[in-house]
């Protein structure tokens, strides 16, 4: 119902405005068009100047009231490095827009038409040209070289000292894969995947790395102060795996395994002391990925080694629950002799190492 | 080398028989009088106002058909607004209109994405790119370069019917029951190849991709004809340096269209076969619904890189036209030559060229290897230096000037404004550091939306208020312009501002509903105020429509050939020029097109010849 009355008023509105539109159509007419010219000019004149003045008071109260909402303290070392690089730009690119736009609605104001104004015949100046192509060349340079500093920092190998961790995007949920007591990830393939056996990933039940591989879902946790290093895969279609609070993203694609790595800098304890209980680390699907996409959230739980060390050791390998599930003792896995299981073994050596 | 020269005499001869064509019509428009319109009752209903192959005709086409997918686009985005501004709420009035897929009064997940990508596709495509640059190039390009028609009539009209059942095939696509495609504009698949994992990729994405190549053949059927127009058919006298940066803005448009369009079919053709045909081009390791698919070896990557390289040329198809309008409608109104024309000229050659080295900065973290990233970022960020000298010659040609504030001046200091802000937004994303953290956020929808979306819209606006007269020999109503303005700019700063902020806090694109997320929801107020403002904006625009329809027939009527005091060839034709454009000779070019307040005069038109005692620049 309301819907209706809001549509009946934008109606009754437009009505009016046409009906001052009109009727101001014909008194320009009226004044001559010279006349009508002129003071409509003053109006828009003085409203350019206005939107300039309360447009940048408008810029300010924006900031004044979302800062406290946004970046938050960077919980990763990438992330302090992306944040300083963010600073920068913002500096840089902020002082030439208020530079350009006052100029421009100013210039706008202070040059609009008066009788008796000429306008200066103006055509090209090449020394300011020149000027105005090499100050943006310099400053882009300048950002262009602390950019690709940070950027191949951040791209560049993880420490070997990292954590190792699978990350499996599948619509609308996030599957993790810890490595074990090996230190190594077991080969998968994506035929095996058979979530009726336990083998959600598409383990190869058959490479000895994967007997103690352990699965996980929706929530993965790493130790505070080491690096981390995800590997990042998709089953189905393209995901992103986004870590706001670690500035971090990586899109999750079948076919083509990614990886990512940084430092977390605070235990989610840590942070909810600072934020609230209400804090999480939370994993958000960046890419959309179907009519879940919204709702595909994931959570990392960033705690000490004592901690890790303990929630691991409380945790069953994936192969132990997935044979103990087909007949209650752990078989041994059928060689592997057809094409498939030799081609995963070559897909899969490339891709975990 | 024989065939070389053979095939270019070939060209010339079509040529010269397009212009002997022309002619002809022209010819029996004279016989009749004085030439106006009506007097040319040789031509039937049919002939002139459907089948029409006058380019202004065609360009009116453009434009309506422009408009009502304008109006279908924006619509779109007040629904999805409606959800992200009311996610709580419901209202039945929804569920009257598109039954299950609101149930409840509910938009449903699906719908919702159906909406946005049906919103992108539209505007990006439907409306700025066949409607801005379909209609200014068609109606500017001869009347500017002083030609009775295009190079080849028959082609452009065949351009604009390809772009009609283009869009009969994606409005086919909203009634399908599987609903139409929804796996966002940039289709990337493998969620636009399987439509098991998404249903929108069933017909409705095939739907979809027929239309985008028709849609593909009428933008390759205009661009050649304008990129020959242009190089081919200027008066005597109209040389390239003597030409208004429209047809500048216009002749790179047609090329970066012409060069970039045929990649983007090529993927759509490699993705319909992936579709259908069981090949592996973007598939590869999927198991999907239960289900192992049979493909391997492919890479979604493949498919973006194919997009990408059509669609960031894309992002300046769309703004190179505005920016050549904005370049004519400031020199005009404030009575003073563009500034700098030859580095006008300069960096819009700059940024087509760029145009095709920066795709992949779309791609940061797609999995691309990290050093093909940082060349891009390089390349990227160097687009910067031509944007940035176009927008200090835009500000100095307004200084010292004379500027009369007419609807379509405003328009373009208009666009100046949203271009600096988008513009300079670019830079944070060009840079890869930053965007790592801010890709896929709201920082980006408020960067396109302001650089591409709202700009280019200022642009079209400027381009109608300043060349309406032109179109339809009558004015636009004044007072609802200045209201569509000043409504329009207010309100998409208000809308897409305060988005950066967002996007600064990591909130993704494409999330309908952000009660489950910790981090995301704090702007429930904020989305509920652009919400309301976008409804707003959308019926001032519609306003606008009203005015556009309302002034072809009862608007004030046009006493005078040039009402804008401009020195270029379209004003020299009658108020309203027959099928040929002028009545007599065309008319011989003497001088470049920005002449205004020189020694001592408000202006001179680029027919007059040059004068011994004139000065020089």
């Amino acid at each position: 119902m309301s819907s209706i009355w809001i549509i009946i008023a934008f109606l009754l509105g437009f009505l009016i405005v046409f009906q001052i539109a009109k009727a101001s159509e014909y008194v320009s007419i009226l004044k001559g068009e010279e006349r009508a010219r002129n003071e409509s000019n003053r109006i828009n004149g003085f409203l350019l100047l206005a939107f300039l003045i309360v447009g940048l008071f408008g810029v300010w109260y924006c900031n004044h009231t979302l800062q406290d909402k946004i970046l938050g303290e960077p919980a990763s070392d990438h992330g302090e490095r992306i944040d300083r690089m963010l600073y920068i730009t913002l500096a840089i690119t902020f002082i030439v827009f208020v530079i350009t736009q006052v100029a421009l609605f100013w210039f706008a104001f202070k040059y609009q038409e008066k009788e008796g104004r000429k306008a200066y015949f103006f055509p090209h100046n090449n020394k300011l040209e020149l000027i105005w192509t090499v100050i943006p060349a310099i400053t882009l340079t300048v950002l262009v070289g602390f950019g690709l500093y940070y950027w191949y920092e951040i791209t560049g190998e993880a420490p070997p000292n990292a954590q190792l961790v699978e990350v499996t995007g599948s619509q609308y949920k996030w599957e993790f894969r810890y490595p074990g007591a090996d230190g190594k990830l077991g080969k998968k393939y994506y035929r095996e995947i058979n979530p009726l056996k336990n083998n959600s990933l598409g383990q190869v039940w058959s490479d000895p790395d994967n007997r103690d591989d352990i699965v996980a879902s929706q929530e993965v946790h790493v130790v505070v102060n080491k690096p981390v290093k995800f590997v990042i895969y998709a089953k189905d279609v393209i995901h992103d795996v986004g870590l706001a609070h670690f500035r971090m993203k990586m899109d999750a694609v079948p076919g083509l395994p990614t990886t990512m790595w940084f430092t977390p800098k605070y235990t989610t304890r840590e942070m909810k002391q600072k934020n609230g209980d209400d804090f999480e680390y939370e994993i958000s699907c960046d890419q959309i990925c179907g009519k879940g996409h919204f709702s595909m959230r994931g959570v990392v739980i960033v705690e000490s080694q004592a901690e890790y060390d303990a929630f691991l050791s409380k945790q069953k390998a994936q192969y132990a629950i997935a044979m103990e599930a087909e007949n209650g003792n752990p078989a041994v896995p059928s060689p592997s002799g057809d094409s498939t299981q030799t081609k995963s073994t070559s897909i899969s050596a490339v891709t975990t190492k | 080398m024989k065939n070389r020269i053979d095939m270019n005499n070939d060209q010339k001869i079509q040529v010269h028989e397009g212009a002997a064509g022309t002619h002809e019509v022209l010819h029996t428009g004279n016989g009749h009088g004085n030439g106006h319109g009506h007097h040319e009752h040789k031509q039937s209903f049919v002939s002139k106002y459907i089948f029409s192959q006058d380019h202004k005709t065609i360009a009116k086409q453009f434009l309506i058909t422009g408009i009502i997918w304008a109006v279908i686009g924006a619509l779109f985005s007040v629904l999805f607004r409606l959800q992200l501004g009311y996610p709580e709420e419901s209202f039945p009035i929804l569920e009257t209109f598109f039954g299950n897929w609101a149930k409840g009064g509910r938009i449903e997940p699906e719908f919702y994405y159906a909406l946005i990508t049906m919103h992108g596709t539209i505007l990006v495509f439907f409306v700025l790119t066949a409607g801005l640059s379909g209609t200014f190039a068609n109606l500017l390009i001869p009347f500017q370069v002083g030609a009775r028609d295009m190079a080849s009539p028959f082609m452009n009209m065949l351009s604009y019917w390809f772009f009609f059942l283009a869009g009969v095939v994606m409005m086919t696509s909203l009634f399908v029951q599987t609903g139409p495609a929804s796996g966002g504009w940039t289709m990337y698949p493998p969620l636009s190849a399987l439509g098991q994992a998404n249903l929108g990729s069933k017909l409705g994405t095939d739907l979809w991709i027929t239309a985008m190549a028709l849609f593909v053949i009428s933008s390759l059927l205009g661009g050649l004809n304008y990129i020959a127009t242009i190089l081919n058919m200027r008066t005597k006298g109209m040389s390239m340096t003597r030409l208004p940066l429209t047809i500048w803005g216009l002749f790179f448009t047609a090329i970066l269209g012409v060069l970039s369009f045929p990649v983007l079919l090529s993927g759509f053709i490699l993705l319909l076969f992936d579709r259908h045909l069981g090949t592996s081009f973007y598939l590869s390791d999927i198991y999907t619904a239960g289900q192992a698919l049979p493909n391997e070896g492919g890479s979604p990557v493949l498919y973006q890189h194919l997009f990408w390289f059509l669609g960031h040329p894309e992002v300046y198809i769309i703004i190179l036209p505005a920016m050549g309008m904005v370049s004519e409608i400031l020199s005009v109104n404030s009575r003073k030559p563009i500034f700098g024309y030859m580095a006008m000229v300069g960096s819009l050659f700059a940024i087509t060229i760029l145009a095709f080295l920066v795709w992949a900065h779309h791609m940061f973290v797609s999995g691309m290897n990290p050093f093909i990233g940082s060349v891009f970022v390089l390349l990227t960020l160097l687009i910067a230096i031509p944007s940035a000298i176009k927008v200090f010659n835009w500000i100095t040609t307004i200084w010292r000037g004379n500027v009369r504030f007419t609807p379509a001046m405003l328009y373009a200091i208009g666009f100046v404004s949203m271009f600096i802000s988008g513009g300079l937004t670019g830079i944070w994303l060009g840079n890869s550091t930053i965007d790592i953290h801010l890709h896929d956020t709201y920082f980006v929808v408020a960067h396109f939306h302001i650089v591409m979306g709202v700009s280019a819209f200022f642009g079209m606006f400027a381009g109608v208020y300043h060349w309406y007269p032109k179109m339809f020999g009558r004015y636009l109503n004044n007072t609802l312009g200045y209201i569509h303005f000043w409504v329009t700019l207010v309100g998409s700063y208000l809308i897409f501002w305060p988005m950066h902020y967002m996007g600064m806090a990591g909130v993704p694109r494409r999330y309908l509903d952000f009660t489950i997320w910790k981090s995301f929801n704090q702007f429930n107020d904020l989305n509920k105020m652009i919400s309301v403002v976008t409804i707003v904006v959308f019926a001032v625009n519609l306003m606008f429509v009203f005015n556009f329809f309302y002034s072809m027939f009862k608007g004030r009527k046009l006493r005078t050939q040039n009402p804008w005091n401009a020195n270029t060839l379209e004003w020299t034709t009658p108020i309203n020029p027959g099928h040929g454009n002028w009545e007599g000779e065309i008319p011989e070019v003497h001088r470049w097109p920005y002449d205004y307040g020189k020694d001592g005069r408000d202006f001179i038109p680029q027919t007059e010849p040059v004068g011994s005692n004139e000065s020089k620049h």
